[in-house]
């Protein structure tokens, strides 16, 4: 008999597993008989289910769980039994399997993320350090701060750094929606050569973030004749580079993610391209339009569909900008964005602050959540139609 | 068509457009090139160069290739980017189809708001998912065993989030195909499984293949998750790239773009060869209006 439970015991599902397996019973028993009473209701509801419980537990619960996270304090190495037990109340050779304690903290991880820079002393001394040497105060306990004031004190705490570059992204991305638009135009030729030429404007598109990254870290090294030093060099950056000079990596890092974006846009404006109304062009001719006042006024409006879905797909981009910052500098340089310090507050080296990184990600999501509350309205509408 | 064929320009004009369109492609590839030469270098000649810049490489070793194909990490990672990618696809693409035909084709209460809660969970920032999932994976699962760092891990978390996007196009796909034959399929007595399969999927060939092309290049590319979800070898294709180039391969520049090439090599083989079905996929909703 006892061979049975610890045979059971060994592969019993733990208690998430069992909600879940509960959640799919439930639906299907309840489409195939609450359904009955609606005509291809059963079929509707076993065509949904296996759709919607997918995304529903692994998208949508977590951005609740998320939000429910950032109001506690969880810590990746402070541990608990799932259960609810604590893990010295195990008795000798039993078995929990381990969670992360959750202990309600209210908005003090919110708190911390708004909080001024004199909070932050630590890394204004580590800033201090780079410009001027430092002296401690006499009792050698923290900074001396009539030495501190004479050094370029860091206006923003690390969370608003991330907020500032997020905000900078945002806007900066937005201009490979008129590259990609030029180039579309310039290539929206039926010669053979165009043709041919396409596929190496769409290609980026397909490479992954990763091979972005190394592809720009290659393109701005800062050999002597590498092919952007004559640049940095009339800048004044010299050997830093773009990526090495504080304030400007973030820049660098969003001219690198313009390449795929670029690309994008010059697909979606090609096909819309091919859907303009030759008669409205020829209309517009013969009314004396030429030249940029035709673009503007009769190519661009009929190219609003394309511009919306270009508009979104870079806004969203933008907001989740991770990869490129974490492969080109992690973060340094004052590149820093929300997704990364989030990434570094959860798993970095100091890392392990689960409840703070949750908050930083919920404050990422509220962001976009206006944009997607646009964005989906909008489409709706369109589907409607 | 706009702008007007560039046959029926002026000379001059015409001289201008093909200068301005090479030099712009020139330009566009220049990073790629750089990746190119410095791949075909060797380690004494890109030291030597302190650097990666425009040079003819002497003498020309393929090594950066070569170095990584050796490698046991690097291979293995290949072959798990593909046991969690093809699940993936085969996932979401059919739930999605199942779903994205009753959003299209049938009318009931909440049908709205069904696709647009599919369509607005494709657009979150995915890194708020990020602590949740992870506790899941380390939660879900049969006794000691837990899908976190399995492949199972990634998978399951793919599988939902391409789903969303899998839906929004399908059901915007399906939206367009005529309603008449399934009123038709149904007037013949057929039930919504015989509808969908025999009336449905044979329509949906075109969008299928482009739509797991679309997610086989989206899954393949994805560097985040792997980090989070995986450590060590489990990790995919594009992590493990990164892993190793911040690690035993540091400042070999040629092993990178080799690593780059390779990594990049899936998608791009099925880019060129699908164009089409590529840009049908990604173009789908920009013609209309």
């Amino acid at each position: 008999m006892s061979f049975f439970v610890d045979a059971w015991q060994s592969i019993a599902p733990s208690g998430l597993t069992l909600w879940l397996f509960g959640l799919v019973a439930v639906t299907v028993i309840g489409a195939l008989t609450l359904g009955r009473l609606f005509r291809y209701g059963p079929a509707r509801i076993l065509f949904l289910a296996p759709a919607f419980l997918l995304f529903a537990v692994f998208v949508l619960y977590p951005i609740a769980g998320s939000t429910w996270m950032s109001l506690h304090d969880v810590r990746a190495d402070r541990l608990v039994c799932a259960d609810g037990r604590e893990i010295k109340e195990l008795e000798e050779g039993e078995y929990c399997r381990r969670v992360q304690k959750m202990e309600w903290v209210g908005l003090d991880n919110y708190r911390r993320f708004f909080a001024k820079t004199d909070r932050n002393i630590e890394r204004a001394g580590k800033e201090l350090a780079k410009l001027n040497p430092v002296k401690f105060t006499e009792d050698g306990v923290g900074w001396d701060p009539s030495t501190m004031s004479k050094g370029r004190y860091p206006r923003l705490t690390d969370a608003g750094e991330a907020l500032l570059n997020n905000l900078i992204w945002l806007i900066m991305f937005q201009v490979a929606i008129p590259i990609g638009l030029a180039l579309a135009v310039l290539l929206n030729q039926n010669h053979f050569v165009v043709r041919l030429m396409k596929p190496t404007f769409f290609f980026p598109f397909v490479l992954s973030p990763t091979v972005i990254a190394f592809l720009f870290q290659f393109f701005y090294n800062t050999a002597d004749g590498a092919p952007l030093m004559w640049l940095f060099n009339s800048i004044g950056w010299g050997k830093d580079g773009i990526l090495g000079t504080d304030g400007w990596s973030n820049i660098g890092i969003i001219v690198a993610a313009w390449y795929p974006q670029i690309a994008y846009c010059v697909i979606i404006y090609l096909a819309g391209l091919t859907a303009i109304n030759a008669e409205l062009i020829e209309a517009g001719k013969l009314d004396g339009a030429s030249g940029f006042t035709l673009f503007r006024k009769i190519v661009l409006p009929q190219l609003w569909p394309a511009t919306f879905i270009c508009v979104v797909v870079t806004t969203i981009g933008a907001l989740r900008s991770f990869d490129l910052v974490h492969v080109m500098t992690v973060g340094g340089q004052k590149s820093e964005v929300l997704a990364r310090l989030m990434y570094e507050v959860g798993f970095g080296e100091n890392g392990g602050n689960y409840g703070y990184g949750a908050t930083i990600s919920v404050i990422l999501f509220l962001i976009m959540l206006v944009f997607i509350i646009f964005f989906v309205t909008n489409m709706v509408r369109q589907a409607d139609d | 068509m706009y702008p007007s064929p560039e046959h029926t320009w002026r000379p001059g004009a015409r001289t201008f457009y093909w200068c301005s369109a090479i030099a712009v492609m020139l330009i566009w590839l220049t990073p790629i090139f750089l990746l190119l030469n410095t791949a075909l270098k060797s380690n004494e000649q890109i030291n030597a160069e302190q650097g990666a810049k425009f040079t003819i490489p002497a003498p020309l070793l393929p090594e950066g290739f070569w170095v990584l194909l050796g490698n046991p990490a690097f291979w293995s990672s290949m072959v798990y980017s593909f046991l969690v990618v093809l699940p993936v696809v085969c996932v979401a693409v059919s739930f999605a189809t199942l779903a994205g035909y009753v959003l299209a084709k049938h009318k009931f209460l909440g049908r709205t708001w069904l696709f647009a809660i599919f369509v607005a969970g494709n657009f979150v920032p995915f890194q708020v998912l990020t602590f949740p999932v992870l506790r899941m994976m380390q939660d879900l699962g049969f006794g000691d065993w837990s899908p976190y760092n399995t492949l199972w891990a990634l998978i399951l978390f793919h599988g939902a989030f391409q789903t969303g996007f899998c839906v929004f196009f399908m059901r915007n796909f399906i939206a367009a195909l005529p309603t008449e034959l399934i009123e038709a399929a149904r007037m013949e007595g057929a039930n919504e499984f015989q509808v969908f399969w025999n009336v449905i999927l044979p329509l949906l060939r075109p969008a299928l293949a482009a739509l797991g092309l679309l997610i086989f290049t989206f899954v393949w590319n994805d560097f985040y998750w792997s980090l989070v979800l995986t450590q060590g070898d489990l990790m995919l294709v594009p992590t493990q790239l990164v892993n190793l180039a911040s690690g035993q391969w540091q400042n070999r520049w040629n092993v990178m773009a080799g690593g780059a090439i390779i990594v990049a090599l899936p998608p791009l083989i099925f880019f060129f060869f699908l164009q089409r079905q590529f840009v049908a996929g990604l173009t789908l909703g920009a013609r209309k209006g």
